[in-house]
This record gives structure tokens, C-alpha cells and sequence, in this order.
């Protein structure tokens, strides 16, 4: 038990990290990862929580792990889309920087 | 019986993790990208083997020691591989950065 | 013994956090976020989540990983950043401090008898043949969940193709490495992409009993595909192609079909058929792997370049 306690501190802490690298990273890139890391620790949190739920003949609470892997999958999906609009940004700035004589743009 | 193989265990893993941390130093403290992947592709290969070796007196039965000797071939081959790969992008981008090219790249 | 292992991998998780967080350059802030991904997972281990660590290490680590990296080589190498407040950095320390304090105090003061939903599932697992409570809950229990997120998943394909140049979307997306690809890619991808499928589908065919699932499968699917393009031995698949799209609207609108077929066959919404569960559980689970496969490749690839032309 004091084992998974360790990790739910752990998860604390990661949480601490991410609010750190969304707060003062200095690129969108920075906070895309800072926001990963927030949610890397409150799934651990959930993690400690499905540790401690064990029981029936399960290691883990098998509830709150499938919201974990469902959380995962989604946080996926925001950082993916994040960062294909974070490209797509800085070649529009890279465009205009240019002076905007390049191809037609739609 | 099982103490020779627990000894056999844990002066095969101690040596590989000996490697490992050989590769790690060398990643840390060489200059230059090239001799770095050398250090950690050769190092880490070796030490994995190792630890595989010194692990299989412990497996329970052949199939999970067939499991762990594929692992450390799949590890071998990816690292391997992955290694010329980084190796020929370095190699490009030297000579690109000796040729003065041009700063824009080529691909878009 | 193992409390110490659990401390030491503890502190090196928080370095590698911190790692990403406060190493100004993107590159290897990126590769920072990787190890600790694989470090993430080997927590979940430790904590008998084997599912979950199978999950993390394969998207949240793997392919978050790719698309993270060809963000960094898109963007340019010097941020153009205005100078952060000098009060800044403390002041966010203080801030992030005091929340992971108080997370800490919550997570001391968890309630004893820890409540758990363990004994239900247990109890009402044998239903539906499976032998993993996980994919039991993720596929029977909470199969709502499931089915969103599969949708999830789509809306978030059609934001990145919606950022084609292409109004109408078509064409290919851009080659992941140069052209030709170098000899050891092509040489990997030839004699691992087998290997990784067979993994792939192992994955997905384990899960109803074992570890394992669709989304564990679908990842290394997808990884298998991109190493496939990487080394030149199939070209990306065009947007417009009927039988990529028909792929990827399999799976959610497959699991929906099931969804409302239950209300005929079990009287419930998401209900399966007395009697043929895990028939149907496993055809379902096929149909959603395929699409998170390619929809997860499509992601990496990012928005199609236009039509080409001859």
C-alpha cells in the first residue's frame, strides 16, 4: 500500500511540474507538453486510486483503468490536434513573413 | 542446484547493467553525435544480452525464455538499424553545413 | 527491496518532468517527454495496470512521440517570444507548488476502506466470457465511453485534415522521411513491419482474456504502418480514397450499429445479443482496432498536400 501511496505523491508532483510548463514555457509547443505532463499525473492519481480499489482477485480497480486508457486516447487526440494547428500556424507566419507572394491561399 | 543459478543470475545481470552504464557515460560525455551512438548501440547491445543471459535460468519455462531471447533480438535489430539511419542523417547534415548550403532546406 | 525501486523510479519520473519543463529548446524538451513516457508506463506496471501501461507507452509516449518530433522539425528553430516577466518563474513556481501541496494532502487523506468497483465487475464479468476485467469494462461496462471516444478520435483526424491547403481535402499527405528513404530504413521496415503486425494482432486477439486490447493493438498497427512509409515500401494513402474513408468510419459507426441493435436484441441501448456476447464483443473489437490503426497513422501523417498533378 505505501508503495502506490509513493506514486499518488508522485502524481502530485507531475501535476505541480505540468502547471509549471503551462505557466511559463515559452513556446505553444512548451505548453502542449506541460499539459501532457498535468495529465500524466492525474492519471497516475487515478492509477493510486485503482490500486487501492483492488480486490475480488483484480490487482487494480479495472473501472478506473479503463477511464485511464479512455483519458489517454482523448489526451491524444487534444495534443494531435494542438500541434497540427501549431504547424499549420507557423507556416502562415512563414508565409506572411515572406511578404505573402507565394501560392494562392485558401 | 538453484543457488548456482541465482550466482550465475546476478553476475550476469550485474555485468550488464555494468555495460548499460558504460553506454550511458559514453552518450553523456563524448563529444561528437557519431561516436555517441557508437558508445550506447554497442554497450546497450551488449548489456541487454547480458541481463537476458543471466535472466534465463530464472524463466519459468522455455516459452518465456524464448520471449526474452526475441525481445533482445528485436532490440538488437531496431537499435541496429536505427543507428545507420541517425548515423547517415548526421553524415548529411555535416557535409550540408561544410558545403555552405543554403539555410532554407530543400524539402518543404 | 521493492519500495526502493518504487522511490528510485518515482524521483526519476519527477527529473524528467521537470526535464521537460524547464529545458528551453524544443528538441530536446520533445525527447525529455519520450523517456518520461516510458518511464510513466513502467509506473503503471508497478502498479498492476498492465493495460494502461500498454496503452501509455504506445500513444501516450510512442506516437505522441512522433507527432511531437515533426512538429519540432516544421517549426522554426528560434521561437519568436516576447522576454517573460521577470516575477513570472517564481511566481508560476509558488502557484504549481501550492496545487501539487494540496493534490499531495488529498491524496494522503484518501478514505481507508478504499471504494472500489472490483467485486461488481467480478461479479458481473462471467456474462460476458471475457476474461480481462478491463476490456470488459472498456467494451460491455462503460461501452458508452468507448464508442465517444472512438468519435473523439474521428473529430480530431477531421480537424488535422481540415488544415489541408486543399479546400476539398484530397491528395497525399507528405512523406515522412526523405526521398528515396535511406537503406536501413527500407531494410527495417521490411523485416520488423511483419513482426509488428503479427504483435499487433496478437495484441488485439490476447485482450479479451490477457493484457491487451484494441487501442494497444491499433497503436502498434499504426507504428507498423508509418515504419512502412518510412522506408519507402508503400506510399501514403490518398484522402479521397473510398476504402481508406470506409476504414475509418468502421469502427465507430460498426460499434454504433451494435449499439442500437441492442435495443432489438437485449432491450438496451449498447446492449449485445443474449447468448453470441463475445461473438459480437470480438467482431466490434475488430472493427475499432482497423479504424483507430488508420486513423492513428493519418494523424501522424498530418493534412493531405493538395491534388496532385500529372
Amino acid at each position: 500500500m505505501t508503495g502506490a501511496l509513493l506514486f499518488g505523491l508522485a502524481g502530485a508532483a507531475l501535476v505541480g511540474c505540468g502547471v509549471y510548463g503551462l505557466l511559463t514555457a515559452p513556446g505553444a509547443l512548451g505548453r502542449v507538453l506541460g499539459f501532457n505532463i498535468l495529465g500524466g499525473g492525474v492519471f497516475l492519481m487515478f492509477g493510486v486510486v485503482a490500486r487501492r480499489g483492488a480486490g475480488a482477485g483484480f490487482g487494480a480497480d479495472p473501472v478506473p483503468q479503463a477511464l485511464v486508457i479512455t483519458g489517454i486516447v482523448v489526451a491524444f487526440c487534444a495534443t494531435a490536434l494542438a500541434v497540427a494547428l501549431l504547424v499549420r500556424l507557423c507556416a502562415v507566419q512563414a508565409e506572411a513573413a515572406r511578404g505573402g507572394d507565394g501560392d494562392k491561399e485558401t | 542446484m538453484s543457488l548456482i543459478a541465482d550466482a550465475f543470475t546476478l553476475v550476469f545481470v550485474a555485468a550488464g547493467i555494468a555495460f548499460f552504464a558504460a553506454g550511458t557515460l559514453g552518450l553523456v560525455r563524448l563529444p561528437q553525435t557519431l561516436s555517441r551512438i557508437h558508445a550506447l548501440t554497442k554497450a546497450d547491445n551488449v548489456g541487454l544480452a547480458l541481463i537476458v543471459l543471466g535472466l534465463l535460468p530464472q524463466a519459468a519455462n522455455v516459452l518465456e525464455g524464448a520471449k526474452m531471447v526475441a525481445v533482445w533480438l528485436l532490440a538488437q535489430l531496431a537499435s541496429g538499424a536505427v543507428a545507420q539511419v541517425m548515423a547517415e542523417a548526421v553524415m548529411a547534415e555535416t557535409k550540408a553545413t561544410k558545403d555552405a548550403a543554403p539555410p532554407e532546406e530543400g524539402h518543404p | 527491496m521493492s519500495l526502493v525501486f518504487d522511490a528510485v523510479l518515482c524521483l526519476v519520473l519527477l527529473a524528467g518532468a521537470l526535464g521537460v519543463v524547464t529545458t528551453g529548446a524544443a528538441r530536446p524538451a520533445v525527447i525529455a517527454f519520450i523517456g518520461y513516457g516510458l518511464l510513466l508506463g513502467l509506473a503503471w506496471v508497478r502498479l498492476a495496470a498492465v493495460d494502461v501501461a500498454l496503452t501509455e507507452i504506445a500513444i501516450g509516449s510512442g506516437i505522441s512521440g512522433v507527432v511531437l518530433l515533426r512538429c519540432v522539425r516544421a517549426l522554426p528553430a528560434e521561437p519568436l517570444t516576447p522576454a517573460p516577466n521577470r516575477m513570472l518563474k517564481p511566481l508560476a513556481a509558488v502557484v504549481s507548488i501550492t496545487i501539487a501541496a494540496a493534490l499531495a494532502a488529498v491524496v494522503l487523506a484518501l478514505p481507508e476502506p478504499a471504494p472500489s468497483r472490483a467485486a461488481d465487475v467480478a461479479a458481473a464479468l462471467p456474462a460476458t466470457d471475457l476474461g480481462n476485467p478491463v476490456t470488459g469494462v472498456l467494451l460491455v461496462f462503460r461501452a458508452l465511453d468507448t464508442l465517444l471516444e472512438k468519435v473523439v478520435l474521428l473529430l480530431s483526424l477531421v480537424g488535422v485534415w481540415a488544415l489541408s491547403r486543399d479546400p476539398a481535402c484530397r491528395g497525399r499527405p507528405a512523406p515522412l522521411s526523405p526521398e528515396p528513404a535511406p537503406a536501413p530504413s527500407a531494410f527495417l521496415a521490411r523485416v520488423l513491419a511483419p513482426i509488428g503486425v503479427l504483435v499487433g494482432l496478437y495484441l488485439l486477439w490476447a485482450g479479451a482474456d490477457h493484457p491487451g486490447g484494441a487501442f494497444q493493438s491499433g497503436a502498434v498497427l499504426a507504428a507498423m504502418g508509418l515504419l512502412l512509409v518510412m522506408g519507402d515500401q508503400i506510399r501514403t494513402p490518398a484522402a479521397e480514397s473510398r476504402g481508406l474513408r470506409l476504414l475509418l468510419l468502421a469502427g465507430p459507426f460498426g460499434f454504433l450499429a451494435v449499439g442500437f441493435a441492442g435495443w432489438a436484441t437485449a432491450g438496451v441501448f449498447l446492449g449485445y445479443p443474449p447468448g453470441a456476447e463475445k461473438a459480437v464483443i470480438i467482431a466490434v473489437e475488430v472493427a475499432i482496432t482497423v479504424s483507430i490503426a488508420v486513423t492513428l497513422g493519418l494523424i501522424v501523417l498530418g493534412p493531405p498536400a493538395g491534388e496532385e498533378r500529372p
